[in-house]
């Protein structure tokens, strides 16, 4: 088949599922997600069928792929900053008014009991009651799909009645029936043995506002809480989402009990990352200068042993880690108790469980820093000691004056992605201590070793609130802080490069 | 170096092995003692660092089969341990493979051809990769359940979820490849042009058996990746069928049920792969990674 034809035949295809997609995703409500895939898609028919797209045809799956996956959830977090997505407030407008809607009440004596009948493949029903029987047209159970029953009078002899066992694995399939009598009154099933006449609870008026039946409350839909609101204040569940502006910032910023545990967070996530950084540049420093030792033994050995943590996968070593940490059964409390008498809380003391943090990331992160540092001593030119040899300079000064002057150019970029990695060291905290012990008087559940990113991840996914916007807040303005680090790095880099050139 | 040398030479050195020693100790010391509780008969014993009685309960437990319980009547596993291991594969295999895709082009792009925006591109790609997929976690999270709402099979608690978020995490390997693609002499390629290969052919046939070698590293480093990778999947995997290994593990160690020698089995089993993988690649990776950033 020739190219062209190929083209030809490719193209309008490749249009055409495009635009399935697209559908799919629009009908999702993903309207920003719809039209971010419809300008990659558009760019992506261009690129490969236009002539003179050169290198853009080799780019494009990546470039795509990093605009999808890395660019728009960035843009979509920072857009949920300013929603109130929440579990309280989950579905759009649309969907919470219809939920609304669809509950109903249970009209006080109308209830009759029901037995159910097979015939053939299918079911009947037939309800009981004072004002005669009432019997449905044969149906299949299907507890997926809701079914409208219209009832008509009795006068058939059925098979005998289901045994109540079978009544009740039915159970899920006569949930969703909705019956209907000569009248127009809808039958749903309200208990196990009965059905009732049912009517909405909820009555909406032209301009919006829904009337309680019960009570006659009104409630009027509240577009910037994002609920629907009685005079008083009351709140129907569920609530939908709304745009809530600032008002996320606004309370990390100013409301005390908020700004509080927030600022420790804060403050805790940089002394991690400041001393993890330090720590595992000190020891690694050390030991790439011990390893270059040249008269002494077994070097290679030691490295292989040395570099072990980092082959491990992180998972797992964290997870061994808080095995032997845990206070009455890990090892080491057994050694601990063996030989000083002592059994720390490393879980449930805020301070030692910083430490603990700290010595397990520092034997997490050691190697990392001595192959660094191993490579960096291992470009320094040799002749550079050897006069320091002549001129009678100890290991100490050539440490001070020759090696540390060299490396820390190169090293220092280094250092602050290490810091920027650490800063969001999400995995280590999340499997370790998981945040605890938790502070106290906090509005949200804020531990004393949480740092930013496993506090944010407690706010959207493991508090019962599950306050998604609060959370995206949050998570930009981390964005931010590590946006300006990036920059540093950055300036630092181009420093870097301008010396070598 | 000094050819002379100094009397405390010795004492030094001493100081450095026993040094050396100690923190030796201290490195391995974990993974013994991982390797004597994965033998312990119980989940609780604690006991000397060779254990007194060999029990291969817990390893019968990991690999799915019956094992006797405390009170002696044979008991079946209730954590999938062989089937996390495989669904980790599966998904860092598939991931892999993406990644490999989307990023060997671009690279060639941005290493052999001149267009404008070029720099900015790799300045973007750079930017990209200081972010952490951690914070977009919600975004991820409310994309993929609004997905799943129309697309079952994209949604939450899918594999296919799982590897589209990952495979955006191409830009640390569009950079390794590009610095490897750099080394590389042009000439044969503009040979294989004077002849009258197309921009495609000189591509897909000269260029890139050349790279095969950084190919597998970047392979590697995005299968190791994926596999260790736990905050993306934390959240969008639930089902305790469809986990990986890195959020299947937790599930041994909850605070108030520590099942300690269960776990150890289980991290031997799946821990002792990668790492063969990684000691033995390590020569190659350890370039990589220096050039591409810090181990997650």
């Amino acid at each position: 088949m020739s190219a062209a034809l190929l083209q030809r035949l490719l193209l309008p295809a490749a249009v055409l599922g495009l635009l399935y997609a697209l559908m799919g995703v629009y009908a999702s409500g993903q309207t920003l997600l719809a039209a971010m895939l419809l300008a990659v898609g558009a760019l992506a028919i261009w690129t490969y069928s236009s002539p003179r797209t050169g290198a853009l045809r080799y780019l494009f799956p990546g470039v795509a792929a990093a605009l999808v996956f890395v660019v728009f959830p960035m843009l979509y977090t920072f857009g949920l900053g300013f929603s109130n997505y929440s579990a309280r407030n989950l579905l759009d407008f649309e969907r919470a008014r219809a939920y609304l809607l669809e509950e109903r009440i249970r009209e006080q004596g109308s209830e009759r009991e029901f037995s159910l009948h097979r015939e053939g493949d299918g079911l009947r029903l037939l309800l009981t009651g004072a004002a005669g029987e009432l019997l449905t047209p044969r149906f299949r159970p299907d507890a997926e799909h809701p079914q409208d029953l219209t009832l008509v009078a009795a006068g058939e002899t059925l098979a005998a009645p289901l045994a109540m066992a079978e009544r009740v694995a039915l159970l899920p399939a006569l949930r969703v029936l909705r019956l209907r009598d000569a009248a127009g009154q809808v039958y749903t099933l309200s208990s196990l043995r009965e059905f009732a006449q049912s009517r909405p609870l909820y009555v909406e008026a032209a301009d919006g506002v829904l009337t309680d039946q019960l009570s006659g409350t009104r409630y009027q839909p509240d577009a910037g809480e994002g609920f629907y609101t009685s005079a008083s204040g009351e709140q129907l569940q569920p609530g939908y989402r709304v745009n809530v502006g600032w008002r996320h910032y606004a309370r990390v910023f100013t409301e005390p009990r908020f700004r509080a545990p927030f600022l420790s967070v804060f403050v805790w996530t940089v002394v991690f990352a400041g001393m993890t950084v330090l720590l595992t540049t000190a020891l690694g420093l050390l030991l790439a200068v011990l390893l270059n030792w040249e008269s002494l033994e077994a070097r290679a050995a030691y490295r292989l042993v040395l570099f072990l943590p980092y082959a491990v996968p992180g998972f797992i070593s964290t997870l061994v880690f808080k095995g032997l940490f845990n206070q009455n059964l890990g090892e080491i409390n057994l050694i601990l108790h063996g030989l000083f008498g002592v059994r720390p809380a490393w879980f449930s003391d805020p301070l030692l469980a910083k430490c603990m943090l700290l010595i397990v990331n520092l034997w997490l992160g050691f190697p990392y820093m001595m192959v660094l540092c191993t490579g960096m001593i291992k470009a320094i030119p040799a002749d550079l000691y050897e006069a320091s040899a002549v001129a009678g300079a100890g290991p100490w000064a050539n440490f001070k004056l020759i090696t540390m002057p060299l490396i820390l150019k190169p090293l220092t970029p280094l250092l602050i992605s290490a810091f920027a990695f650490n800063f969001n060291n999400f995995v280590l905290i999340s499997l370790l201590t998981g945040g605890r012990p938790d502070q106290l008087d906090t509005s949200l559940p804020a531990g004393t070793t949480d740092i930013l990113v496993s506090y944010t991840w407690r706010i959207a996914f493991q508090d019962s609130g599950q306050q998604f916007g609060l959370a995206s807040a949050i998570s930009t303005l981390i964005f931010l802080i590590v946006a300006a680090i990036t920059l540093v790095q950055m300036r630092m880099t181009r420093l870097d490069q301008d010396h070598k050139r | 170096m000094a050819i002379v040398q100094s009397k405390s030479q010795r004492w030094r050195k001493l100081a450095a092995h026993l040094f050396l020693l100690t923190l030796c100790a201290a490195v391995v010391f974990p993974f013994l003692v991982v390797l004597s509780v994965s033998l312990r008969p119980g989940n609780f014993a604690s006991g000397s660092l060779i254990p007194q009685t060999l029990s291969l309960e817990h390893w019968r437990y990991v690999l799915g089969l019956p094992y006797a319980g405390p009170d002696g009547r044979l008991l079946e596993p209730d954590l999938p341990v062989l089937r996390w291991l495989w669904n980790s594969i599966k998904v860092a295999t598939i991931s892999g493979l993406v990644t490999l895709l989307f990023s060997t082009t671009a690279a060639y792009a941005l290493a052999r051809m001149r267009f404008a925006g070029r720099r900015a591109l790799l300045t973007a790609l750079m930017l990209m990769q200081m972010f952490p997929a951690v914070l977009a976690l919600v975004a991820i999270y409310a994309i993929f359940d609004r997905l799943g709402s129309v697309a079952p099979w994209l949604g939450l608690n899918t594999h296919a979820s799982l590897v589209l978020a990952y495979s955006g995490g191409i830009a640390m390997h569009v950079w390794t490849l590009k610095g490897y693609y750099d080394t590389l002499p042009q000439e044969v390629e503009e040979a294989a042009r004077v002849d009258g290969a197309s921009v495609w052919q000189t591509f897909w046939r000269v260029l890139l058996p050349m790279a095969l070698p950084i190919l597998a590293v970047v392979f590697l480093l995005a299968f190791i990746g994926a596999i260790i990778e736990y905050p993306v999947a934390s959240v969008l995997l639930t089902q305790q069928d469809q986990l990986t290994l890195a959020v299947g593990a937790k599930l041994f160690v909850h605070e108030h049920n520590f099942h300690w020698g269960d776990f150890a089995a289980a991290a031997i089993l799946s821990g002792l792969p990668i790492t063969a993988v990684f000691l033995l690649a390590q020569r190659w990776l350890i370039a990589g990674l220096a050039a591409g950033g810090v181990k997650g």
